[in-house]
Parts: C-alpha cells; sequence; structure tokens
C-alpha cells in the first residue's frame, strides 16, 4: 500500500505537511495524491473513533447473520445491495460458512432492530432466514484497544 | 586517593554517566516532552506477551541452563542464520545474557588482558568506556564525524592501532549518532582487523533498525567469524527493554570461557523473558516491519524540521535517534538541553554525554509518537530562533 495511505490508515487527521515530512515529498504532491485517491474512491471517508462510552445518544448494535438465496445471475451481489442500502445496516461482508451475509445493524433501542430485522429484512425476497445477537460490549475496534488504559511507565531519560 | 573511602579505588574514580545526571533533572520535572529516552515507545508485541505469560502459567519459573534454554538457543542460531548470514552452533557458541548490556561486560572480561587496548568509536554507549576499564583495558577511543556522516572509517583506526592493540569494539547502527556502515566499510574494517589480528566485539543490537539500506553484519564477511564477538538481544527492534535478554554469539573457546564469568555472576538469564525472546524471533517479524516504518517516518519528519529550522543534522540511517549540530548557535550542548528544558520542558541529550568529542551535538530520540515529536519540533524551531535573536542583540 502506498504510504500516504498507510499513514492516513493509522491517523486520518495527519496533516498534509506532516505527511510531506514523514515521507520526504513536498505538501503539494501529497496534496494532489490525496485529492486523487479521493477522486477514485481508493479513500472513501475519514472517522471518528469514539468510545461507547462518549456516544450520548442511546443506541444498540446487532451482528445478524444471513442466509439468501444466490440468483443464477449476479449471485450475491443484487440482494446484498439491497440490504447493504439501509441506513441501519452499518457494516455488511459476504461470509464463507454456515450463513452468507454478516451485518452490523444499529438502532436507538432493542425494539427498532427487532423490527427492522422482522419487517424490512427477513421479509425481502431472497432472505431465507436471520440470526440475530446483541453487542453487549466493544474491547476493540479496527485495531484499537477499547478497554483499560495506556500506561507508559518508562524511564524519562535512558541511555 | 580518598584515605577514607570504603569503595575500591577503580570503582571510585569511575564517573557517573552523564545521562544519569541529566535524567535526575528531568525527573524532578512534571509534563516533560522527552526525547530523551533510549528504548521503543512501542508496546512489546501481544504475541510475546501472551507467550510470556503463558510459560508462567505452565509453570517455566526456574533456572534455566547456564547458557541458556535450548529452544531459544536454536531460534537465536535460525535467525542470526537467516538475518546475518553466519552459522553458529546453538550449544558451543551461543551464550544467552541479561541484555546486551551484560554481554558487552562478560565479553570484555573474557578477552582483555591487563593492559590491552581496547579501540572504540565515540560518541558511543555511555558503557564502553567503563567496562573496558572495569575489564583492565586501556580505552583508546577514535573520534567519528559528522563530515563522514558519524562512519568509522579504516584511515581513523590505522591511526589508532598500536602492537598493544587487541579489541576492536563497534556499535553500528549507532547510539547516539544513527550512523550505519555501508557494505565497504565493513569490508575494510574487517580487513583492518584480520591484518593486526584483533579480535572483533561487535554490538549490532540496532540491527533491524535501518532506514536507506539492509544492515551488513562483521559476522557476513568470510574470515570473520573466527575473530568476532557477535551481541545482538530484544531489548529494541522487538521493543522488549524489560524483559532483559541479549545474546553473544562467538568461537566455541571464547563462548566458553564467557560462559564461566555469566554462571557465576548471573546463572542464567530470566526464565520468563527467555521464552518471550524465542516466540519474538520465530514470530515477531510482522510486528518489527511495522515499528521500523513507523520509525522511518518520524525520523523522516526530524530531519525535515531540522531542515525547515536551519539546523545541520547528517541524516541518521540507523537505530532511533538523530543527533543535529547546535554547536553554531554559541551555546554549548549542556546549556542548550538544560535551557529547552527549562524554557521549553523538552528533554534531549547533550552530546557529550557520549563522549567529549559530542559536543555541541544534541541526541534527540524518535522513539516516542508523533504528536510528541511534532509538539518538540515546534517548541526546537522556536528555541532556536529565540537563541539566534538573542545573539544578534
Ligand atoms: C548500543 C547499545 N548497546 C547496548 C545497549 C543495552 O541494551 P540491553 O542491555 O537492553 O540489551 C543499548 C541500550 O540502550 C545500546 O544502545
Amino acid at each position: 500500500m502506498d504510504e500516504v495511505l498507510n499513514i492516513l490508515k493509522k491517523n486520518a487527521r495527519t496533516s498534509v505537511e506532516d505527511i510531506a515530512k514523514m515521507t520526504r515529498a513536498k505538501p503539494e504532491e501529497i496534496a494532489a495524491r490525496i485529492a486523487e485517491y479521493e477522486r477514485t474512491g481508493a479513500i472513501r471517508g475519514y472517522r471518528t473513533l469514539i468510545h461507547e462510552n462518549h456516544l450520548t445518544e442511546e443506541s444498540v448494535t446487532a451482528v445478524i447473520e444471513v442466509k439468501v438465496q444466490p440468483e443464477r445471475e449476479g449471485g450475491f451481489d443484487r440482494i446484498a445491495r439491497r440490504i447493504s442500502g439501509f441506513p441501519e445496516v452499518t457494516n455488511m461482508y459476504l461470509m464463507s460458512g454456515k450463513f452468507d451475509l454478516l451485518l452490523f445493524v444499529e438502532g436507538k433501542n432493542l425494539r427498532e432492530v427487532a423490527s427492522f430485522v422482522s419487517e424490512r429484512l427477513a421479509t425481502l425476497d431472497g432472505v431465507l432466514s436471520t440470526g440475530t445477537h446483541f453487542m453487549l460490549k466493544t474491547y476493540k475496534e479496527d485495531g484499537v484497544l477499547m478497554d483499560g488504559e495506556k500506561i507508559d511507565d518508562r524511564l524519562q531519560v535512558s541511555p | 586517593m580518598n584515605p577514607k573511602s570504603r569503595v575500591a579505588e577503580h570503582v571510585r574514580v569511575l564517573p557517573f554517566s552523564g545521562i544519569r545526571k541529566f535524567f535526575d533533572i528531568v525527573a524532578s520535572r512534571k509534563d516533560v516532552i522527552s526525547l530523551g529516552v533510549g528504548e521503543p515507545d512501542f508496546d512489546t508485541p501481544w504475541t510475546v506477551r501472551e507467550a510470556a505469560v503463558f510459560s508462567l502459567e505452565r509453570g517455566a519459573t526456574h533456572y534455566t541452563s547456564n547458557r541458556g534454554d535450548p529452544e531459544l538457543r536454536k531460534s537465536i542460531c535460525r535467525y542470526v542464520a537467516r538475518q546475518f548470514g553466519a552459522e553458529y552452533d546453538w550449544d558451543k557458541e551461543t551464550l544467552v545474557t541479561v541484555g546486551v548490556s551484560e554481554a558487552i561486560d562478560v565479553a570484555l572480561r573474557t578477552i582483555v588482558n591487563p593492559g590491552d587496548e581496547v579501540l572504540y568509536h565515540e560518541p558511543c554507549f555511555v558503557s564502553y568506556r567503563p567496562s573496558i576499564i572495569l575489564a583492565g583495558g586501556v580505552p583508546v577511543c577514535v573520534e567519528t564525524r559528522r563530515e563522514d556522516q558519524f562512519r568509522l572509517t579504516r584511515a581513523m583506526l590505522e591511526k589508532a592501532v598500536t602492537k598493544k592493540t587487541r579489541v576492536l569494539m563497534l556499535n553500528f547502527p549507532c547510539n547516539p549518532t544513527g550512523a550505519v556502515l555501508g557494505q565497504k566499510d565493513v569490508e575494510d574494517i574487517a580487513d583492518f582487523c584480520i591484518r593486526h589480528d584483533l579480535l572483533l566485539l561487535t554490538d549490532e543490537i540496532y540491527a533491524e533498525l535501518t532506514y536507506d539500506s539492509k544492515h551488513v553484519s562483521f559476522v557476513s564477511v568470510p574470515g570473520m567469524k573466527e575473530r568476532t564477538i557477535f551481541l545482538h538481544g530484544m531489548s529494541k527492534a522487538w521493543a522488549m527493554t524489560g524483559f532483559r535478554i541479549g545474546y553473544a554469539c562467538a568461537p566455541a573457546e571464547i563462548s566458553e570461557n564467557m560462559m564461566k564469568l555469566h554462571q557465576y555472576a548471573i546463572m542464567s538469564a530470566p526464565t520468563t523473558g527467555q521464552k518471550a525472546a524465542a516466540e519474538a524471533l520465530e514470530r515477531g517479524d510482522a510486528a518489527v516491519t511495522e515499528m521500523v516504518a513507523e520509525y522511518n517516518r518520524r525520523r523522516n519528519y526530524l530531519i525535515a524540521a531540522f531542515a525547515d529550522m536551519g539546523v545541520s543534522c547528517h541524516t541518521p540511517a540507523g537505530a532511533f535517534y538523530a543527533f543535529p549540530y547546535v554547536g553554531d548557535l554559541g551555546i554549548s550542548s549542556e546549556d542548550f538541553a538544560m535551557r529547552f528544558l527549562e524554557e521549553k520542558s523538552v528533554a534531549v541529550v547533550p552530546g557529550d554525554a557520549f563522549g567529549q568529542c559530542g559536543a555541541g551535538f544534541l541526541r534527540c530520540a524518535y522513539a516516542t509518537g508523533m504528536d510528541n515529536i511534532r509538539e518538540a519540533m515546534a517548541r526546537m524551531g522556536d528555541f532556536v530562533a529565540e537563541i539566534r535573536a538573542g545573539k544578534k542583540k
């Protein structure tokens, strides 16, 4: 992967000037490269990882396993696109194994998620079955530990 | 001579490390951004910590054999063969020590006869000179220079070698200068050792941390293994300083005699650390690669920042230290470091803590996060500008 993407993947707030210094390139060059990544869709967006304790609005997340009927033309893609279009679905993956699609669904409360599953998802043509699990606590997200504190007890000066 | 002292004379006269003094001052202050830390800021890779915990659960809490756990020694030999191109016998030529620190001490005491001259280069790691003295040797220092990117050259060595020279002691990539040696440098110095029939003690603890070219080890040069004690350890590239594991690979006779000193002083290196080290050597490559990539970004940032503020700094090609020159600001390294700490709350280490010829330089370790580095460089830019303005007045 390009070093610019490596750096942004770690910290999307790294400034163009800093990336330029870190890669020994010119700021204009970096800015142009990022613009190009944004234009072509290599970069799809920038987000902030927020600890769940600081999400003021109540919300619940469900992980849903979905079995679907693949189509002769297009396989899973058509039904997958239909499902992933719902704003409630935050993440979605095609899986190998006992089910086909893995969905992360967010709602204000249990009832909202339940009604999404029973009224919108399960009733779609091609959806054969669903299995819903509610998420209880986040330990790690996108490679970042969300539980516990980080300690740095190194000496301040050492040889 | 102090008649009242109960401390042995040769120990009493030994100076405290220049770092120690500075450490006490920094420790008394709060909210300091420290570029003075000579150890990685990264967490030890989880797989390594997990292996250590597992070893405790299984009850691996006793001595290992004096030379070290056989499994670890085999891992070491596999690693040295694949990374540095030298085959060592795990049983007869490998010794696991309490960090490279112990290995330096034991190696010197094993090979130095009273009065033997030991060549080494400055600026260098703080323990080199005292260790040579404590081993009964006569330290003969060769000064490396900014003009040469702090590389050591054969010509410098030829000037310093005498009939009494027995050992050459090296550290590349170098703490504190970040200097590395290229293939040609290494071959020339190896040839120098052979010509003068010297033993080579090579501390390659930063071998993995090079940014512009792959590390060249002295043990990869034909004819060198027989006269070399190769030192390496887990502290730097695997971020395992607290595990206290280093090792020495050396010809059987030397290794066996080092083992005697190690046995009487230490017994065996910490068992938990040894288990962790074996895991790191077998499955730690990816973590090392990732840390090296991040060090490289920080290094590049520092180089650019020094250029922006008009402070000259040779390109440090290895380890995690930059060694900028501030002597032309009309202020000593020590005054710079003290005032920078007092006025801007950033700690750097004065270059002369690593030998007289380090005067005028600062050691800035980039073993700290980008946010700290950015802030420290911004403050250094201000500070340097203030000094320049003050000088004009
Ligand atoms: C050049 C050099 N050698 C040896 C050491 C000692 O390392 P350890 O005893 O942790 O292996 C250090 C640590 O700073 C070093 O910089």
